[in-house]
Formats: C-alpha cells, sequence, structure tokens
C-alpha cells in the first residue's frame, strides 16, 4: 500500500452533496434560490398572501396612487409600532381643474395581520378569507402600489399574476425538457442518422426568428377558446421553440458520456441498455440539465410576458405580467400611472435571480468548465 | 570543463497562495547552469519542477508568486548580473530577456502554439517583438531555422498552420521558435513527454546538437530517469517543492543519496531494459485465443460536397495465439492500431474482418466476431478489461463498493450481505482497507483507483484480462507497484494478460511475449526476451535503440551526435 | 458556394413553414372581414363571399395557393394585401428596408458595447469594474425590451417632455428620401437601438468574457510571453483573437434575436419597421402580407447565419482547412 487514504468527511460525499457544497459557495446563486423559492411560495398562497380580491374593482379610486407605510403611529400623542397609511381623498387641480389624488393626513388606515377580507377560493376549492395583512376594516382599501384604471390594486394583482407567469415557466420548461431529452438523447445515444436528421431539425428551428413565429402561432389561437386552454396552448407553443437548447445541451453530454470509460466498463460489467442510461448516463446529466433547465425558465417567463403584451397571449380576465403589462401599452397610462409598469419589475427580478440561480448551479455542477 | 555559470539561482521560493493556505510549489531551490551544460530538473507530478522553470522567465500562472531567493543571470563573465527576481514580471526589462536571453520550449506541441497563426509567423514573431528583424529577414530567418531543425521543404512549411503538422514536427518548429533570438539559456519543460519514444529520440538528438553548435545552457525538465541518464550533465531531484538531491549525474546514478532517489532509481531501472524481468515463465498451454485476420476499417467518408476521405486501415489482418496463463504484449506507437485491437477483441468496436475464437471456460469455443450482444454477455464474465485513464473509468457517482459490486449484481450473481462481504475481500486482495467501500473514488490518488478498477476486473473471477495502457497515467514508481500487483494475482486466480502499451520497458517487466504494432500490422512477434535482445525487424530495432536506458554510461540515444 | 447552394432548400423550407403558419388558422380573410361589415350593421350574403374567395384565389386548394404565392415570390411579386388593397411589394419594400437598418446598426452597436467590455471583464477578473459590468449584463438580460422601452418612453414623456416614439420627426414622416432625413433617421434611431441590443450586448459581454477567460490560460499564451512580447501585444495578438471566432459565430443567432426582439419593440415605439405591420396582417389573415413578412425575416436571418459562417472561415483557417 503506498499511500495513506486521505480523511476529513469528504470521502464518503456523494456527488450530488459536493455538488450543492460548491453551491452554497456561490453567494448570488444563493441568493437567486432565496428570492425563487419565495416567489414560488408568494405564486402558491396567492389568495391568502395578496391583500385583496384581484378583481375587487372601484370606479371611484382609478389609478390611486400608491400609499407608503408608515410605521410609527404617534396619533395618540407618544408613539407606537403599529404601521398605517394614510388615506387618499380626490380633490380639484387648482389650475386645470382635473381630479387629483391627495393625501389626507388626517386619516389613517391602520394595517394589520392576519385579517379576514375579500373571500375566496384557495386553488379553486378551499373557500376562505384570510388574508396575510391587510386594513383593520375589509372595506377600506390600500393601494401599497396603486391602483389600474378599474381601480383594482396592482398589488394582488401582481400576486396573483405571478401564478400564470411562474407556472408558465415550470410547465413550459417541463414540456421543452421532455421533447429536449427525448431527441437530445436519441441523437446523442444513437448518432449516425437519426443524430444527421434531428440535428438539422434544431438548426431549422434555432435559426428562425422566435418572436415573429411566435406571433403568427400564437395568433391562430381562436379567441373563444377557455383561457386554460389557451394557456397551455400558449405554454406549449413557447416550449416548441425551447426544446432546442435542452436537446443540444442533452446530446453534447450524451456524446461525450458515450466515450467515458466508464459507460463502457458498465457494457461490459454487463449491464442492460436501460441499467446503462438510467443507472451511470442520467445521474451524470442531472446537475447540467438542471442548470440549463433553470436557464431556460426565464426565457419562457420572457417569453410569455411578451405574447400577453402583445395581446396575443393570455387575455383577461386571466391574469398574468404580461398581461398586466398590456395595461402600460401607451404613453398617456404610463404618463398618468407609472406604477403599472412594476409587474415588469416583478419580471425583472424573477429572470435575475433564476439567471443568478443557474449560472451557480452551472457552475456547481461542471467545476472544471472554467 | 567548469565555467562561469551563466544562470545563478539562490534560494527560490514561488509561492501559491490558495484561500487561505499558501501552497509552497517551490520552496529553496537553489543551483547554478552554465553555458554548454544540461542541468536536468527531475521529479514526479507535483514536485515543482515546471513551476521552477516557469519562474526564471517569470511566467508563473496567478496566484503563484516569487517570494524569496535570487535568480542571478550574467550572460558574459565581465557583465553585471541581473537579478531577475527582483524585475517586476511585466516590465520592459522583463521582456527584453524572455525569448532574446532565456528561450522556453513547453511540453503540449499541440496547445503550445497559437492554431490560427502560421508556423513562420509563430517564429519571426519574436524576432521582429525584440527589433532584431523586419518582418522580412524575419521571415528568411524562420526559413533558415526551420531547415536547421531539420523541417523538409522550409520554404513550404513557412506558411503552414500547426495543426498540418505531426507532434513531432510541431515540437521542432517550437525548438525554431525558442531559438530564433540566439538566446543563451534554452529552458525545455518536459518537452518529449507528449511524443513517442522514436520520436522522443530524435527530438533529444536535435537538442542535443543545437546546443552543441551554439554553446546554450539547458535546464532541462523531465520525470523519466531514463532521458536524465541520456542527456544530463548535473540533476536536481526534487520532491514536493524542495531539491532532495543535487550531483553530477555519475554520482547520483552510482551513489543516490537521498531516499527519494533511490526509490526513482530503482523504480526506473526495475522497468529500464536491462532489468531481470520479474514475470514468471510459463510452460505453453493450450490457446485460449486465436486472432486470425483481425481486420479494422473505418469507411471512406462520403460527402456530398467534399471530396471523400479515404478509409482508414486501423487494424490490417493481425493474427496471433494467447496461450492459458501468459501474458502477451502489444506494443507500438501512437496510431500504431494497438487499441484498436484491444477493443476489437472485447468487441467495444465491431471489426470488419477476421475472426477471434476464444475458447470458453466449459471447452466451448466461440467466434467473438460473430457474437451479438446477448452471445457476448458470458464472454464479457471472462474476459474483463482495465483502462488507462483510472479517474474516466470510475463512475463518480458510485461508491467503491457499488462500482465494484456492479459486475457481480447485474450478472445476478450475488446481492446484499454476501455481495458486500465479496467485495472487501477484492479490496483486500487488490490491497487496498476492506473497510474503504463506502467512500466515493474522489477520494481516492490515481494509483489507487486503478487498484479499485483492477478489483472490479477481478470481481467476476475473470480468465483473460485485456489492459489497455493500465499503467500509463501513474507515476514512474506506482507502475511498478501495479505491475508487482498483476503479477503477484496471477498465480493465484490463473490469469491471463493482454497488456497494450507504448511503453516497451513495462511491457518488458510484464510479459511472457511480445506483438511489435507499426501502421495498423504486427511487425513482429515472440517471445520478450528475444525481441529485446535480438531483434530482427528494423522498425523494432528503431523502437528499441530510442528507448532511454536509465544509465549514463550508456548513452546510446545521442551518441551520434556527440563530439 | 457549398453554403449558398444549401441555403436554398433551407429557405424553401422556411416559406413551406410559413405558409403552413399562416394558413394556421382557422377561417381565412374573406370570414374576418365579413365579420368586421356585419359588426358595422351590414349584411354579407354567401354568395358575395364566394366571390370574394373567388377573386383572392382563396377557394383553391392550399397547395395551389401556396405554389402560385411562392411562384410569384421567385420573381419578386409577394401577392396581394387584403386589408390594404395594394400589392404586398408596394407594402413592405421601406418597412423591410428599416427593419433591416435597425438590425444591422443594432448588431454593430452590440458588438461595439460587448467586445471592449468582454475583454476588460476577462483580463480585469473579479475588479470591480468586473462585477459592475457582470451586474448591469445580468439586468440587461433580465429586463425585457418591451419594458425598456416603456420605461424610456415614460422618462421621455416625464423628463424630457418628448414622445421618444417613431423613427422620424413629424415633417419627414411621410417625406421622400433625402440627405435630411437620414440625418432624421440617424437621430431616432439609437433610441430602439440602445432597447434593442441592450440584451444581445449583455449575452454577448458574457460570451467574449468566457471564452477570453478560456483562452487567457491556453499554453500558447505562455509561449508568447515567454517570446518577450509585451502584455498587450500578447492580449490582442493571440487569446483576443481566437476569442473572436466563437465571438464572431453569434451573428448566426444574434441576429435572428434582434429581428425578433425588434417586432415588439417596434409595436411599443410605434416604429415604422415591419413589427406593426405584421402584428396587423397576422391577426387580420392577411396572409400574403404577413407571408411575405414573415419570409423575409426568416431569409435576413438565414443570411446573417451565412455571413457568420463566412467570416469565420476567414478568421479561422481551421475551419478553412476542413
Amino acid at each position: 500500500m503506498s499511500a495513506t487514504l486521505t480523511h476529513g468527511g469528504l470521502e464518503t460525499a456523494s456527488q450530488a452533496k459536493l455538488t450543492w457544497l460548491r453551491f452554497r459557495r456561490h453567494k448570488l446563486a444563493m441568493f437567486g434560490l432565496v428570492v425563487m423559492v419565495l416567489l414560488y411560495t408568494i405564486a402558491l398562497f396567492a389568495e391568502f398572501i395578496a391583500p385583496f380580491n384581484p378583481d375587487r374593482s372601484n370606479a371611484r379610486l382609478v389609478f390611486h396612487p400608491p400609499q407608503a407605510i408608515h410605521f410609527i403611529d404617534d396619533s395618540d400623542g407618544g408613539w407606537a409600532l403599529r404601521p398605517y397609511v394614510n388615506a387618499f381623498r380626490l380633490a380639484r387641480d387648482p389650475v386645470t381643474l382635473e381630479p387629483r389624488f391627495v393625501p389626507d393626513a388626517s386619516r389613517r388606515i391602520y394595517l394589520h395581520w392576519f385579517v379576514r377580507g375579500d373571500g375566496y377560493d384557495m386553488w379553486t376549492f378551499i373557500p376562505g378569507n384570510l388574508h396575510l395583512f391587510g386594513p383593520e376594516n375589509p372595506r377600506d382599501m390600500v393601494f401599497l402600489l396603486g391602483a389600474d384604471r378599474q381601480g383594482r390594486d396592482v398589488l394582488s394583482r401582481i400576486i396573483h399574476g405571478a401564478r400564470a407567469s411562474l407556472s408558465i415557466g415550470l410547465v413550459g420548461v417541463t414540456v421543452s425538457l421532455m421533447l429536449g431529452i427525448t431527441f437530445g438523447g436519441l441523437s446523442g445515444y444513437y448518432g449516425g442518422r437519426i443524430d444527421w436528421f434531428v440535428q438539422r431539425v434544431i438548426e431549422f428551428i434555432i435559426s428562425l426568428p422566435t418572436i415573429p413565429i411566435w406571433l403568427a402561432l400564437a395568433a391562430a389561437l381562436p379567441k373563444d377558446w377557455p383561457p386554460m386552454a389557451i394557456y397551455f396552448t400558449i405554454t406549449v407553443i413557447i416550449s416548441l421553440i425551447g426544446w432546442t437548447e435542452l436537446a443540444r445541451v442533452v446530446r453534447g453530454r450524451f456524446l461525450q458520456l458515450r466515450s467515458d470509460s466508464f459507460v463502457t466498463s458498465a457494457w461490459l460489467d454487463g449491464c442492460s441498455q436501460k441499467r446503462i442510461i438510467f443507472r451511470h448516463m442520467l445521474p451524470s446529466l442531472t446537475s447540467h440539465i438542471i442548470a440549463s433547465v433553470t436557464l431556460a425558465i426565464p426565457m419562457m417567463i420572457l417569453a410569455e410576458t411578451s405574447l400577453s403584451f402583445l395581446g396575443l397571449g393570455l387575455q383577461p380576465p386571466a391574469i398574468s405580467w404580461g398581461a398586466l403589462l398590456k395595461e402600460a401599452q401607451n404613453v398617456q397610462s404610463i404618463a398618468s400611472a407609472p406604477w403599472l409598469l412594476l409587474p415588469g419589475a416583478a419580471v425583472a427580478i424573477t429572470v435575475l435571480a433564476l439567471n443568478f440561480l443557474g449560472d451557480g448551479l452551472r457552475d456547481a455542477a461542471d467545476p472544471h468548465a472554467h | 570543463m567548469p565555467t562561469e555559470p551563466i544562470l545563478d539561482v539562490r534560494n527560490l521560493r514561488t509561492w501559491f497562495p490558495v484561500g487561505r493556505e499558501t501552497v509552497k510549489a517551490v520552496d529553496d531551490v537553489s543551483f547554478t547552469l552554465a553555458p554548454g551544460r544540461t542541468l536536468c530538473i527531475v521529479g514526479e507530478s507535483g514536485s515543482g519542477k515546471s513551476i521552477t522553470a516557469r519562474s526564471i522567465l517569470q511566467i508563473v500562472g496567478t496566484p503563484g508568486r516569487i517570494v524569496g531567493g535570487e535568480i542571478l543571470y550574467r550572460p558574459d563573465p565581465s557583465a553585471q548580473a541581473v537579478d531577475i527576481a527582483k524585475l517586476p514580471p511585466r516590465g520592459a526589462r522583463m521582456r527584453a530577456l524572455r525569448g532574446r536571453d532565456i528561450a522556453m520550449i513547453f511540453q503540449e506541441p499541440m496547445t503550445s502554439l497559437s492554431p490560427i497563426h502560421k508556423i513562420g509567423w509563430q517564429i519571426a514573431e519574436g524576432l521582429v517583438a525584440h527589433g532584431l528583424a523586419d518582418r522580412r529577414a524575419a521571415r528568411a530567418r524562420a526559413v533558415e531555422l526551420l531547415r536547421q531543425v531539420e523541417i523538409p521543404s522550409p520554404e513550404i512549411a513557412v506558411d503552414r498552420f500547426p495543426f498540418e503538422f505531426s507532434g513531432g514536427m510541431r515540437q521542432r518548429a517550437m525548438i525554431a521558435m525558442a531559438l530564433a533570438c540566439h538566446p543563451k539559456v534554452l529552458i525545455a519543460d518536459e518537452p518529449t513527454t507528449a511524443l513517442d519514444v522514436t520520436t522522443q529520440a530524435e527530438i533529444l538528438r536535435l537538442i542535443k546538437k543545437l546546443q552543441d553548435e551554439a554553446g546554450l545552457a539547458v535546464l532541462f525538465i523531465t520525470h523519466d530517469m531514463g532521458v536524465v541518464a541520456q542527456i544530463a550533465d548535473d540533476v536536481l531531484v526534487m520532491y514536493h517543492g524542495a531539491v532532495v538531491e543535487h550531483a553530477p549525474v555519475q554520482t547520483l546514478f552510482a551513489r543516490p543519496e537521498h531516499p527519494y532517489t533511490v526509490k526513482l532509481l530503482d523504480a526506473a531501472k526495475k522497468l529500464g531494459m536491462a532489468a531481470p524481468p520479474a514475470r514468471p515463465s510459463v510452460p505453453a498451454g493450450a490457446p485460449v485465443l486465436e486472432v486470425r485476420d483481425l481486420t479494422m476499417t473505418y469507411p471512406a467518408q462520403a460527402s456530398l460536397f467534399r471530396p471523400p476521405k479515404p478509409p482508414t486501415h486501423a487494424v490490417r489482418g493481425v493474427s496471433f495465439d494467447l496461450y492459458e496463463g501468459e501474458n502477451l504484449g502489444i506494443v507500438g506507437e501512437s496510431g500504431s492500431g494497438k487499441t484498436t485491437i484491444g477493443s476489437c477483441l472485447i468487441r467495444i468496436l465491431q471489426p470488419t474482418g477476421g475472426s477471434v475464437r476464444y475458447r470458453m471456460r466449459d471447452g466451448a469455443t466461440r467466434d467473438l466476431v460473430q457474437l451479438d450482444r446477448d452471445g457476448l454477455r458470458p464472454v464479457h464474465r471472462e474476459i474483463r478489461m482495465v483502462f488507462q485513464d483510472p479517474f474516466a473509468s470510475l463512475n463518480p457517482r458510485m461508491t467503491v463498493e457499488q462500482c465494484i459490486g456492479e459486475p457481480l449484481l447485474v450478472n445476478g450473481l450475488l446481492s446484499g450481505k454476501a455481495l458486500s462481504q465479496r467485495v472487501r475481500e477484492l479490496l483486500v486482495r487488490v490491497g487496498l482497507p476492506a473497510d474503504c467501500g463506502s467512500r466515493y473514488p474522489h477520494a481516492f490518488s490515481g494509483g489507487q483507483r486503478q487498484r479499485i478498477v483492477i478489483a472490479r476486473a477481478l470481481a467476476l473471477d475473470p480468465r483473460l484480462i485485456i489492459a489497455d495502457e493500465a499503467t500509463s497515467a501513474l507515476d514512474v514508481t506506482l507502475r511498478g507497484q501495479i505491475l508487482d500487483l498483476l503479477l503477484e494475482l496471477q498465480p493465484k486466480l490463473g490469469l491471463s494478460f493482454i497488456f497494450i502499451s507504448h511503453d516497451l520497458g513495462v511491457i518488458r517487466y510484464f510479459c511472457n511475449r511480445i506483438a511489435v504494432m507499426h501502421r495498423g500490422e504486427i511487425v513482429e512477434i515472440g517471445a520478450a526476451d528475444d525481441i529485446c535482445a535480438r531483434p530482427q525487424m528494423p522498425y523494432t530495432q528503431r523502437l528499441l535503440a530510442a528507448v532511454p536506458e536509465a544509465d549514463p554510461a550508456h548513452r546510446s540515444l545521442v551518441a551520434e551526435a556527440a563530439p | 458556394m457549398r453554403r449558398l447552394a444549401g441555403m436554398i432548400p433551407f429557405i424553401f423550407l422556411v416559406s413551406i413553414t410559413v405558409f403552413a403558419l399562416i394558413k394556421l388558422p382557422p377561417g381565412d380573410f374573406v370570414q374576418n372581414y365579413a365579420a368586421a361589415l356585419a359588426a358595422a350593421g351590414e349584411t354579407v350574403d354567401d354568395a358575395m363571399m364566394a366571390s370574394m374567395r373567388q377573386r383572392y384565389g382563396l377557394d383553391q386548394p392550399i397547395w395551389i395557393q401556396y405554389w402560385d404565392w411562392i411562384s410569384g415570390v421567385v420573381v419578386g411579386d409577394f401577392g396581394y394585401s387584403f386589408q390594404w388593397q395594394q400589392p404586398v411589394v408596394n407594402l413592405i419594400g421601406e418597412r423591410m428596408g428599416l427593419t433591416f437598418v435597425l438590425s444591422a446598426s443594432t448588431l454593430l452597436f452590440t458588438w461595439a458595447v460587448a467586445l471592449p467590455i468582454g475583454v476588460y471583464s476577462a483580463v480585469r477578473r473579479y475588479s470591480i469594474g468586473d462585477y459592475i459590468f457582470t451586474f448591469i449584463g445580468f439586468v440587461g438580460l433580465a429586463v425585457p425590451g418591451f419594458l425598456m422601452g416603456l420605461v424610456l418612453m415614460y422618462v421621455g414623456v416625464s423628463v424630457f417632455h418628448a414622445d421618444v416614439g417613431g423613427l422620424f420627426s413629424p415633417p419627414f414622416v411621410d417625406a421622400p428620401w433625402s440627405w435630411a432625413r437620414v440625418v432624421d433617421l440617424a437621430k431616432h434611431l439609437w433610441i430602439p437601438m440602445v432597447i434593442l441590443g441592450t440584451g444581445g450586448a449583455a449575452s454577448l459581454i458574457r460570451i467574449m468574457r468566457a471564452n477570453l477567460l478560456d483562452q487567457l490560460h491556453q499554453p500558447y499564451v505562455d509561449t508568447a510571453r515567454a517570446k518577450g512580447l509585451s502584455e498587450f501585444t500578447l492580449l490582442v495578438r493571440y487569446p483576443i483573437r481566437i476569442a473572436l471566432n466563437p465571438f464572431v459565430s453569434t451573428i448566426g443567432w444574434v441576429l435572428p434575436n434582434l429581428v425578433s426582439g425588434s417586432v415588439i419593440i417596434s409595436i411599443v415605439l410605434n416604429l415604422p419597421t415591419a413589427g406593426p405591420v405584421l402584428l396587423q396582417a397576422l391577426l387580420g389573415q392577411d396572409q400574403y402580407l404577413a407571408g411575405a413578412f414573415l419570409l423575409l425575416m426568416c431569409t435576413l436571418t438565414v443570411i446573417g447565419t451565412l455571413v457568420s459562417d463566412i467570416l469565420l472561415a476567414l478568421l479561422d483557417p481551421r475551419i478553412r482547412f476542413q
């Protein structure tokens, strides 16, 4: 025996654990992970977390500006930690006579945790009316991020919109992944003519400008379809283009693995084809696939946002970030209610977080790439 | 002929801060180098020999830094010495020395030349950069240099790209590049490691010739004691960043003082051509494997638009027998088809012609070329393979126990407790602790991994093991250990081996018979002693003559160039 | 030449795909038109619809419609726009031209920004500048172009009290081409160019940085350094030169992206390029107009790929000699 074995905790650490250890050192990626977990949780419990029903409108509160939260309450002489917002009242501009909202310092609307408010059916089957936070009096409205042209709460709408926008990313990526693994795997495992054909198809799709094609496909959807059908068709349309990148990653790794001697060894050991693919090749691919998938989700989210923004994706009353941004399509509405652009910030934060996360995962999966 | 040293390195320390720790890659190294002399720095991987060489030109990669010591360069005895270690690495004075006074040749001729610039320009560039010639004169000098390094038709070669050259030609171009500005010191960092042994001999001869012509001081970095014995005047042995021994070559080989030097020399001599072979003599048993006219031809690549590529004949009509209990060595240089033969025998590749008749344990004879997937399964239990790279041949996601147990498990032979027990036995058998099965391959060194691979090969009680360059990725001291392990197991387990290698020393140590491959054919096959002592064919003779012998008293390799 | 020959079947395939796409929606233009008239209170009987279909050739089987269309396209006749009641060629000429100008100038802008920043980020890796550029790059990737357009419009309106949309000042919108109009175009072009280019530039910076980092530690860099070249010469002559190759090959996918992106940006900023008209044509099933735009856009990207391949072959002898 020549050398002594290394000691420490790492020698029995699996690859997954090593990858995780590498990933944890990547601070931005950890940050991205936290943000994404938060966002998906919000999307999942949208009914509970949003302070109001996203469709609750009030013609008198059209384009109500955002209200700032004050944490220190000094109304009864001393001061206490009681968050509140100042109510606004409608006044006329003395010069132009235009109606304007002005803060009314005399009236304070106090905010509470876990208030009873608008009723909802969580996930369509759990009735409830509890909200994470909201005004003391359920009849009051509080617009932390302002109101839209029907006097609906933009914050609640963004929170509900997260559900469609974020899930389209996941569903789309799942479809892409299935297509990508199937075609990329076929291409990489068998090589030869199948590979040639799949490669040409992928090249063809990649060289098409995506948005015009999406437009054409989305324009083909009948407007009278139910929202769910539109939702799924849009998802499929987006994934039809998105799978190519994943297929390329899978193919490349498969080709590389196929010539790795541990795969050859597995075959010589008598492993069946199934075992070679599922026990030896796919596990080596998972971290790469997870990384690529994470980087593909933001593309999907952006695509949905763009399509809905143009009015070709989800249609009202369905709520998604893109559909919300459609409200901000013309200069007049942006100029009078710039907070209508805020769903865009939600998109940007999500995409940014997913990119950080994906980059970190990729570095962790492939420490020798750099 | 001791002359004034041109380079005087004193207490050199180059350290790499990595996180909170510091890797002392070079720690307190001192030596001198005189014109016309060759100093070899020898050591295994990670000994700091390359970093020492790079420190002299201050091209240590980040985050490495010279933290102490002096590198005194004195171009001629009357001149004032320059302390290179004190010069800023990016400054003009350091640059003026690089290439012009001190030139360097690197290991990988493939990647050390820019792939997209013409050879001639890469040679001429240094001349232009140092203001020694204008472009036209530099080009003329490039042609002259290419001629000097014996590249055929240099006028044409000057406009070629590196990827159009073979490895040996690239290394010649690299030498031409280093010599462009008439440097006084030449640093060669493992310049022949990536080359075949016959090419290595040519390059060593060339360096020696050029050294004699120009009175160059040569600093030669290598891990190969044979090369050291052939070319060195003085030797510096490094281990873990420090000098363990520094002596003239004759003294070092005759009376090594440090135990590590002794170990290195023993390992080199053990696998050298003069040592007594370890393999037992075997009585000729019945043939287990009869290979007849084995042929592997890669088809011509027809393409709609491009001129078709001609078919490649990797193996052409190879025939040999393997007898029971015997070790057959297949030796050849890169591209000789030796690895293809191994892959064809075990049917990783489907040969395009010939037959491989294998007599199974139960006496039945199968033609491996004709078997289909299912038919191969029982054969693969009896014939196992060990690959070159121990890092790539173990699945990094499986524990050692899973790796070794895999063949037993998938063949339905053992499972559960019995499987664990068997794996423990196998681990002990290959000299690893029985309780290391729960670890992952990344916890093991290269030599240990190769033992794990051997344990996996042994799991199914095989009769024949095909080892493809199984020791080539290991340091020389480990090579001998792995070979001894195989030789020790052989009689106990009744094994036969086909051992494929480019290294004649390894083959000679391990094998009873040797087949010499050249361009897809066996040029000579016979008993190991006969082949090594009395080679019949010119190619075999050339191959044997090119093996550097680890004995400075017999300098056959560069003898013809020596004065 | 080989590549050129390969393009023809490719564009043929594209044309089939495009035609299939525009025929995909249920119903046709006549139906939409009738529905629009009906909404306006007029009644359209079946006989009128049939005669309209016959006039436009919409009663023919789909492959004959395709054949009529594509054989016209080959000789430069892109068919007739039903919505606009004039030949498609009249409608697309200037709009495709401006789309091309916008895409091409954005591509140049993208390179002009990405190349130096990418090099800087790689050479001064982990410096403050690198972190700042990396962060800006990430934000550039994360903010969709149309959102950036909206924000710029908001800033334009609220801070400068100016409409940043369009490509021409009002007097020039319908004016014939003149030098003054070109100058006016150049004045307006930079806003959509920046908006459109930011995303692409961000990803190109990352590509350039990664490529260069890869190349910086290649052995041939050490070889060149050992020859005594200065760090700057070294950098420009070897790693940057070689890292350019994959960079150039990105035209192939950057251009499709730009053409794609320009559609949405044009709609948001109300640019007189192909985007808004394409959207209308698609929604109104104005099949020949939509088809012409789609086909030309796809061809544009194919040409982009071709150009990048040729450039790559010029830059990299390894590809030339293959």
